[in-house]
């Protein structure tokens, strides 16, 4: 009646249980499971057979560039998931999700250097490290909301950035600190190839913990404290113990996106979880779609796309004799930071519910197609 | 007053805003199983009234004793487990949110699942809870006939339908006493004679008490047990309907004067301490 059904025709759900799954169709189902599945095999198989990486598309998977994009939309994808669990579905602000990032980043790094701890055991003691710090900066949004959280966020966004550098002995200072790759019984994910399936892996996991979480009880408490506080605590739901947690879960899930990044680079240094980054990130859900698990990882996507489609379609201009400019060599980057720009104000007004909001449009046209009204 | 304990025990309960006094000494009981209105002018204090049950507002004087316990203190979002529920008199559904789930946070404080156990879904038995406590939701569906728009978002649902959807949160909250601060304000009369038909029902056969503030004095009239009247934060008439309405006093705060002014007022009815706020009411709003 009041929503388009997705469902084709005849598939009746006869048991809550069919009514609560995570793919509402089998089709859907077997497009998303056999698109991953299909990507494992396409990376792993040349990694399986080296002879394979010259073939045409396989050669693809192979590809370190290629690779590389993968990986980093895998990790950034992990820590934006995060920030929109707090921002999409909680509605509170942070400027400062770089800086749980980064503490993920160090804190993975310093507990594998100093204590020994396996990497893939110190990723989530990272993630909970960060997290607790994300508790205690998170702290104020018991009490302050909107403009005047974004304020404190900030606050928090400088002064551990302000650590990283001061703290040698957790992060190596100005100098930085060095990551392993993981390892498990003896196999190292130290490639290309290998790491990305290791994150890939990683985020898969996430993103189901993610998905569920939204469709059990604290999840929806925390949709209810951004919808309409007032009602949600009449409901029973604690506001304080909610805006706190969603903070806590945010930075548990910057600081695995964090220490992903660190063991992939090997190397962490403070340079890189500035306040770009936080904003970046908040690019990034704002283009996916605040409040979409998906969406973050589509925003994500896009965000990590764009300045590659963008160095690609500047070199094929420059290529022509007219659009060899000095401007356009020279300004790239620029061009990309504000092509980042125009593209979140385009998204603001075109379509502010994102890229997980036409996701669900196109996937509307072709259920009905070809009757599409 | 029955012999049984009350329910609901208001006593001589104030709340001041400053220099805004909305409530002042005011006390009532209601007893388990009753359908208790208050009614009165707007901004008697009704919602005031509310608000101080459900823990919005802490009275600035006073105590409310539930179920034999004092909750003066307790903090709003502690009362669903003592057993309170309520609806808003303005719209306060989560409004990106399916009706499902709306009234799936009604049962936020039965279930037990949290965000740990909620995101191990299959393997920590948050999944047969969830279904266990939909089966309960469905229950409320059916009763209050919403069951097409399950799926829908509720922010775009027509007035008459969020205000059931939000009437049905209420009662996933499986509260003793149920606030419904005006449930029919802006309804149609259908919808109010339905709205109605939920209201006793749920009184009569769910076994809920109920609070109701309502401005449609036909409803109040024809479902409510007894009936408190509420001007300028103070309480002028209690008692059952009819007795209520034919008092001479709330008959003038309430109801309009008569058309014949000449006419002398016969005695108040109502205890003297009562008759001497209604007057000093009356004086109140002459000087208006």
């Amino acid at each position: 009646m009041a929503s388009v059904s997705m469902r084709p025709c005849g598939d009746f759900r006869t048991s809550y249980k069919d009514d609560s799954r995570l793919f509402d169709t089998a089709l859907t189902a077997r497009i998303g499971i056999g698109f991953l599945l299909a990507l494992y095999l396409l990376v792993g198989l040349p990694l399986a057979f080296p002879g394979l990486a010259d073939w045409p598309v396989l050669g693809w998977f192979a590809d370190s560039y290629f690779l590389s994009l993968g990986i980093q939309i895998c990790l950034y994808g992990v820590a934006a998931m995060g920030l929109n669990i707090l921002v999409g579905f909680t509605g509170q602000i942070s400027l400062g999700h770089a800086a749980f990032f980064g503490v993920g980043a160090f804190s993975s790094a310093w507990l594998n250097n100093t204590w020994g701890i396996p990497v893939v055991l110190a990723i989530p003691l990272a993630g909970l490290m960060a997290a607790a710090v994300g508790l205690l900066f998170g702290a104020p949004a018991a009490r302050i909301k909107g403009l005047y959280l974004a304020i404190a966020t900030l606050a928090a966004q400088f002064i551990i950035e302000d650590l990283f550098v001061r703290l040698d002995w957790f992060t190596g200072g100005s100098s930085g600190a060095m990551a392993n790759a993981p390892e498990l019984f003896g196999f190292a994910f130290d490639t290309d190839q290998t790491y990305f399936l290791f994150a890939l892996t990683i985020t898969i996991v996430l993103t189901v913990l993610a998905t569920n979480l939204m469709r059990t009880r604290d999840g929806r408490a925390l949709v209810a404290v951004r919808d309409h506080y007032l009602s949600a605590e009449v409901m029973g739901i604690n506001l304080t113990r909610y805006r706190v947690m969603s903070f806590g879960l945010a930075a548990f899930y910057a600081g695995i996106g964090g220490a992903l990044y660190a063991h992939y680079l090997m190397f962490v240094s403070a340079e890189a979880f500035t306040i770009l980054l936080s904003i970046q990130f908040l690019g990034m859900i704002i283009i996916g779609g605040l409040g979409s698990v998906k969406g973050s990882i589509l925003g994500t996507i896009f965000m990590v796309l764009l300045p590659e489609v963008m160095a690609g379609g500047m070199g094929m201009l420059q290529a022509t004799e007219w659009g060899n400019q000095p401007f356009l060599v020279n300004g790239l980057a620029f061009l990309r930071e504000m092509a980042i720009g125009a593209a979140i104000i385009l998204f603001l007004i075109f379509e502010p519910d994102g890229l997980a909001h036409r996701w669900r449009q196109i996937r509307a046209y072709w259920s009905l197609y070809p009757f599409s009204h | 007053m029955s012999e049984k304990q009350p329910i609901l025990d208001v006593r001589d309960v104030s709340l001041h805003f400053g220099g805004v006094r909305a409530l002042s000494n005011v006390a009532f009981q209601v007893n388990r199983g009753e359908l208790f209105a208050i009614i009165g002018p707007n901004g008697a204090g009704k919602t005031s009234m509310m608000n101080c049950i459900s823990g919005r507002y802490s009275p600035t004087q006073g105590r409310i004793f539930f179920k034999g316990q004092d909750i003066t203190g307790l903090p709003a979002n502690r009362r669903t487990e003592v057993g309170i529920g309520r609806t808003f008199q303005n719209l306060a559904l989560f409004g990106h949110m399916t009706v499902l789930e709306n009234i799936m946070v009604g049962r936020h404080h039965l279930l037990r699942n949290n965000f740990l156990t909620g995101s191990l879904y299959w393997f920590t038995g948050a999944r047969d809870e969830e279904l266990a406590h939909r089966r309960a939701v469905e229950e409320i569906i059916d009763f209050l006939e919403i069951s097409p728009i399950r799926k829908a978002t509720a922010g775009t649902l027509s007035y008459g339908l969020r205000k059931r959807v939000e009437l049905a949160r209420a009662i996933a909250l499986k509260p003793d006493l149920i606030l419904l601060d005006e449930p029919m304000a802006g309804m149609n009369q259908e919808e109010k004679e339905d709205m109605a038909r939920y209201i006793v029902d749920l009184n009569e056969e769910w076994g809920m008490t109920v609070i109701m503030i309502e401005h449609d004095m036909g409803v109040v009239m024809d479902i409510s047990s007894r009936v408190m009247v509420l001007d300028f934060g103070q309480r002028i008439a209690l008692g059952l309907p009819d007795e209520v309405i034919n008092d001479p006093y709330v008959r003038k705060a309430y109801l309009g004067e008569d058309d014949t002014p000449d006419e002398p007022l016969p005695p108040p009815s109502v205890p003297p301490e009562l008759a001497a706020v209604a007057e000093a009411n009356a004086a109140r709003r002459a000087a208006r």
